[in-house]
């Protein structure tokens, strides 16, 4: 198609609401318990991040690669491509970031967590466990089908926010690399959101740009060029 | 001021009241009833076993409505898919007719694409394919062409909407010998009157009209007035009808496609080319009126 600029975002929506939220309300229900095994990791991150080792880093990046990978295939590949066509492009950047976090997480180690002292850290340490433990709740507070539930480690928004607030209260080093992905995604989803009439539209995209905030403006760029 | 336009009787056996009216096709006489059924959006259910059967059911009433067109693209992401479901469940009407469009940039692809979209419907052949927005259509249309000429498909056109490239239409309508073209025209979006839809019946194109409710947002934006107590000269009961009649009315529209996932709905629409349509001073009275809210 061309002209692709004159058309605004909900011209260029090709599914519903309802298709949009019963494609998540399917996949957990083939996905069940699986969801609780993603709950499991996700709490493990948690528990990993407080033994502040080297080894637990390299875990923490392990983990996360899973969960993007994950998602890539499950969701972006095997069910959001069935009614968008963008979706192989979402799977493809989402492996991208899992092949990241191994690649800069598992093997070369450069994730590296301090106890939550910054103002960025504490709020990583927030921003995780919203999207762990918050995240889920948006749509059944909406009054949508707890079967719609969007969950870390399965679906993309909370497993995008969850690895941002991971970045955030990682230590000395951002790793700069893994955060482009994860920001972008919350910036679709939310373009995505808005153009489906979501309430909720705002948050991913506004918690991204927290964060983005957080790491340029608070002292992370100053950081990083003394360390250098 | 019921229009006396040049509608064909309805099917044979079947009540003016409960059949759409039809019109002909220019280029061949063939009549194809004035309200046929789009899937842009309402049809994009995916797997989704469930939403399948509730769009099947669409368009077994629209079927029984006495609808025959059915409009989907590869854009429409598993539209044909789910209308080739749909066939299939249902059995293929043997008046079924079936428009899709092409929609690639490499026009060397075209023929692969419009095969994959076939074989989603589950059909032997398109009766209608047209090129989506215009895309690459120097390339894809000796390609239509030469495909209408072998009998793989019957009618060729050229789609546009959210009016677009309203001039470069104009232009290929006046150099290619077109059967259909395809743009958005409804209540509010009123543009095409002006030049491509005269043009369309001085060349003797039909036209397929989408948008008719502008994707949704116009039936919200008229419900807050009463309907006018005058609707009811030209058998309307609602304001879809209102607004569909008015676009169907037009003499050189061959059928609108609404798009929707419910059967009222369907119902609805195809009532709406069923009863007395307005002449030109009634939709001249509609459009004001319109205007005026």
């Amino acid at each position: 198609m061309t002209e692709w600029w004159s058309y605004s975002l909900r011209d260029l929506l090709m599914f519903s609401p309802h298709t949009y939220y019963r494609l998540f309300e399917l996949y957990n229900i083939e996905l069940w318990p699986l969801q609780l095994i993603a709950l499991a990791l996700g709490g493990s991150v948690f528990l990993l991040w407080r033994h502040r080792s080297d080894m637990a880093a390299r875990a923490i990046a392990a983990i996360l690669a899973l969960c993007w990978l994950w998602v890539a295939w499950a969701y972006h590949w095997q069910r959001y491509a069935t009614i968008s066509l963008a979706a192989d492009y979402y799977a493809l950047a989402f492996a991208l970031e899992a092949l990241l976090l191994l690649w800069l997480g598992v093997l070369r180690g450069r994730l590296t967590f301090a106890p939550a002292g910054s103002v960025r850290q504490r709020f990583g340490l927030l921003l995780f466990l919203l999207a762990l433990l918050c995240f889920p709740l948006i749509g059944p507070l909406q009054g949508r089908s707890w079967l719609q539930a969007e969950i870390f480690g399965v679906a993309p928004d909370p497993t995008a926010l969850a690895t941002l607030g991971i970045l955030l209260f990682s230590g000395v080093r951002p790793v700069w690399w893994l955060f482009p992905i994860p920001a972008i995604w919350c910036l679709v989803s939310g373009a995505t959101l808005w153009a489906l009439d979501a309430p909720d539209f705002m948050i991913t995209p506004l918690l991204a740009l927290l964060t983005i905030d957080l790491m340029i403006v608070n002292g992370s760029l100053k950081h990083r060029t003394s360390t250098h | 001021m019921i229009a006396a336009a040049p509608l064909l009787l309805p099917m044979m056996g079947l009540s003016r009241q409960s059949r759409p009216a039809a019109r002909p096709i220019l280029s061949s006489g063939e009549p194809l009833p004035l309200v046929g059924l789009g899937s842009w959006i309402t049809f994009n259910v995916g797997n989704d076993q469930a939403a399948r059967d509730a769009s099947a059911e669409v368009m077994r009433n629209f079927f029984q409505a006495g609808g025959r067109l059915i409009d989907s693209s590869p854009m429409y992401g598993s539209s044909q898919e789910v209308i080739g479901y749909g066939l299939k469940k249902l059995g293929r009407p043997a008046d079924l007719f079936a428009a899709d469009k092409v929609w690639i940039s490499d026009g060397d692809e075209g023929r692969a694409q419009m095969e994959a979209s076939r074989r989603h419907w589950g059909i032997p052949r398109f009766d209608l394919m047209q090129v989506h927005n215009l895309l690459s259509w120097q390339a894809h249309l000796p390609t239509l062409f030469a495909m209408k000429a072998g009998g793989q498909l019957r009618y060729v056109g050229i789609t546009t909407s959210h009016g677009r490239r309203h001039g470069e239409m104009e232009q290929i309508m006046k150099a290619e010998a077109l059967d259909f073209i395809q743009l958005s025209y409804n209540l509010y979006d009123r543009e095409a009157e002006q030049r491509l839809l005269p043009l369309a019946l001085e060349r003797g194109i039909a036209v397929i009209v989408n948008r008719p409710f502008q994707q949704g947002a116009l039936l919200p934006r008229l419900a807050r007035h009463p309907l006018p107590p005058w609707a009811a000269e030209i058998d309307c009961s609602s304001w879809a009808q209102f607004a569909l009649k008015f676009i169907i009315s037009h003499p050189a529209v061959t059928c609108a496609i609404p798009a929707t996932t419910r059967i009222a709905h369907v119902v609805e629409n195809m009532a709406a080319a069923a009863g007395r349509l307005p002449d030109k001073a009634m939709r001249a009275r509609m459009a004001a009126f319109v205007d005026n809210l």
